[in-house]
C-alpha cells in the first residue's frame, strides 16, 4: 500500500492521459460515426460506397492492428503523428466505424410517417434531418453510445503498447520499478471500473433529461 | 519506402504460423466464453439474491475494465501465487473470462425469451430442473442466440492481437518480430491487416445470413 502512495503520482498522471484519450477519441468517433452513419443514407452511390469501405476497414480489422498500422506505417508513407495524436485517431477511427451503424440504425428507426410529413410541410433534405428526424433519433442512440463509451474506455488501454503513458503503461512502470504486481494492476483494474461507471452513469442521465424534454420512449440499455 | 511484394511473399509462411496460433486462440477463448458464459447466466437465475448480486457485479467489474489489464493481470500474477501459465493459455482463459461476462447476457436475454408456459409445462410433468434446462429450456433458447454469440466469436478474434503484450505468437505478433528484424514496417503489418478484412468481411455476410435463418424465427 505504501508503495502505491508513493506511487500515487505516476497513477494520477496515467489517470488523466486515459481520460484525454477516452475525451478525445469520443470526439472524433462521434464525428465519423454521424458523418458515416448519414454518408451510408445517402443519395449518391459513391459517397455510399466511399462510407462502406471506412466501415469494414475499420470494424473489420483490429484496433491494435489500425493503431500500429497508424503509428509505424504511416511514417514510411511520410505521415508521421505523435503517439497522442496517433492514439486518438486510432480510437476515434475504430470506434466511429461501431458508432456509425448505431446512427444509421437509429435514424432508420424514426417513423417513416415523419419523413412523409417533411415532404408535405416542404423541407429541406437537411431541414428534415436537423429538426425532424436526428432529435428523434439522437435518443435511440444514447444507450447503445453509453455501452460504446465504455468500449471505447476499455479500447484506450492498448495505446500503452505504443508508449504512450496512460493508466495501463503507468502500471507497467509501477511493476518494473517495484516489482509488485497485484497491487498496480489491481489499483488500476479499480480506477477503469470507477472510470467505466461515471459513463454509465453519466448516460442513464442523459437518457432520463432526454425522456424528459419530450416524453419519448426511453430504450432499455443495450448489452 | 515502397510496397515489396516479393518481400510481402517471402514472410508469408511466417505470418502463416501466427494465423495458427490466433485461430488456436480465438476457438479455445470462444469456447471458454460460450461456456462460462452460460454458467454465469444459469448460475445468476438459480442462485440465493446475494449471490447472484455478486455473480452480477463480478460480471460487471470484468466487463467495465480492459481486456488486456486483464490479460496483464493474469500473466504476471498467476506464476506468483504458483500457477504457472503458458502466455497462450492464459490468453485463453482472460479471453473467454472477459467475453463470458457478454455471452452471459445473450443467454440471459435468450432464456427469458422462452415462454413461462414451457417452465410450467414441465413443472406440470414434474421434470427436475436438470431435465427442464437441457430439455425444455435451452433447446428453445438457443437458436435465437445462435446470431449473437457469432458475432461475439468474430470479435473475440479481432482481440486476439492483443495477446501479443502477453508473449504470445500470434499473427500481430509474428509481424512485429519479422518487422523488428527486417525494419520493414509496411508489408507485415498491412498483411495482418488484409488477413482480418479476409476473414471479417465474409464473416459479416455470415452473420446476416445467421440472423435471417434463427433470429427472427416467431
Amino acid at each position: 500500500m505504501d508503495t502505491l502512495i508513493e506511487f500515487s503520482p505516476v497513477l494520477i498522471k496515467g489517470t488523466l492521459t486515459t481520460i484525454l484519450l477516452t475525451l478525445g477519441g469520443s470526439a472524433v468517433a462521434l464525428v465519423m460515426a454521424f458523418i458515416t452513419g448519414l454518408t451510408r443514407l445517402s443519395r449518391h452511390w459513391y459517397l455510399r460506397v466511399i462510407a462502406t469501405i471506412y466501415l469494414e476497414i475499420f470494424r473489420g480489422t483490429s484496433a491494435l492492428v489500425q493503431l500500429f498500422w497508424i503509428f509505424f506505417v504511416l511514417p514510411f508513407l511520410g505521415v508521421t503523428l505523435e503517439p497522442m495524436t496517433a492514439g486518438i485517431m486510432a480510437i476515434g477511427l475504430n470506434m466511429g466505424s461501431y458508432g456509425s451503424e448505431v446512427v444509421r440504425g437509429a435514424v432508420l428507426s424514426v417513423d417513416r410517417g415523419q419523413r412523409e410529413a417533411c415532404v408535405a410541410l416542404n423541407y429541406t433534405r437537411f431541414q428534415t434531418m436537423r429538426y425532424v428526424i436526428l432529435p428523434q433519433a439522437i435518443p435511440v442512440m444514447l444507450p447503445t453510445f453509453g455501452n460504446q463509451g465504455i468500449e471505447l474506455l476499455k479500447l484506450t488501454s492498448v495505446v500503452s503498447l505504443i508508449t504512450i503513458s496512460d493508466l495501463t503503461f503507468s502500471a507497467q512502470l509501477v511493476r518494473t520499478a517495484t516489482g509488485l504486481t497485484l497491487e498496480p494492476f489491481l489499483a488500476i483494474l479499480i480506477i477503469y471500473f470507477i472510470l467505466s461507471s461515471c459513463i454509465v452513469q453519466l448516460v442513464k442521465l442523459l437518457e432520463k433529461r432526454v425522456a424528459r424534454g419530450r416524453g419519448a420512449p426511453v430504450g432499455k440499455g443495450a448489452v | 519506402m515502397q510496397w515489396d511484394t516479393e518481400f510481402a511473399i517471402s514472410i508469408l509462411p511466417r505470418l502463416m504460423e501466427g494465423v495458427v496460433v490466433t485461430i488456436q486462440a480465438t476457438l479455445l477463448g470462444s469456447l471458454v466464453a460460450f461456456t462460462l458464459g452460460l454458467l454465469l447466466a444459469i448460475g445468476r437465475m438459480v442462485s440465493r439474491p446475494i449471490l447472484s448480486q455478486c455473480l452480477y457485479w463480478g460480471g460487471e467489474f470484468i466487463r467495465r475494465t480492459p481486456l488486456l489489464v486483464q490479460l496483464y493481470f493474469l500473466f504476471y500474477l498467476l506464476p506468483e501465487i504458483g500457477i504457472v501459465l503458458s502466455p497462450l493459455v492464459a490468453g485463453v482463459i482472460g479471453i473467454g473470462l472477459h467475453y463470458s461476462t457478454y455471452t452471459a447476457e445473450v443467454y440471459r436475454a435468450g432464456i427469458e425469451n422462452v415462454d413461462r408456459g414451457q417452465w410450467e409445462a414441465a413443472r406440470a410433468l414434474n421434470y427436475p430442473p436438470t431435465q427442464t434446462w437441457t430439455k425444455v429450456i435451452i433447446p428453445q433458447a438457443v437458436p435465437p442466440m445462435i446470431p449473437a454469440l457469432a458475432n461475439y466469436l468474430i470479435t473475440m478474434f479481432k482481440e486476439t492481437p492483443l495477446l501479443s503484450a502477453i508473449t504470445v505468437i500470434e499473427l500481430m505478433n509474428s509481424a512485429e518480430i519479422v518487422a523488428n528484424q527486417t525494419y520493414r514496417y509496411i508489408e507485415p503489418i498491412t498483411m495482418v491487416g488484409l488477413f482480418f478484412l479476409a476473414v471479417s468481411i465474409p464473416s459479416v455476410l455470415l452473420s446476416q445470413w445467421l440472423e435471417n435463418r434463427f433470429a427472427r424465427r416467431d
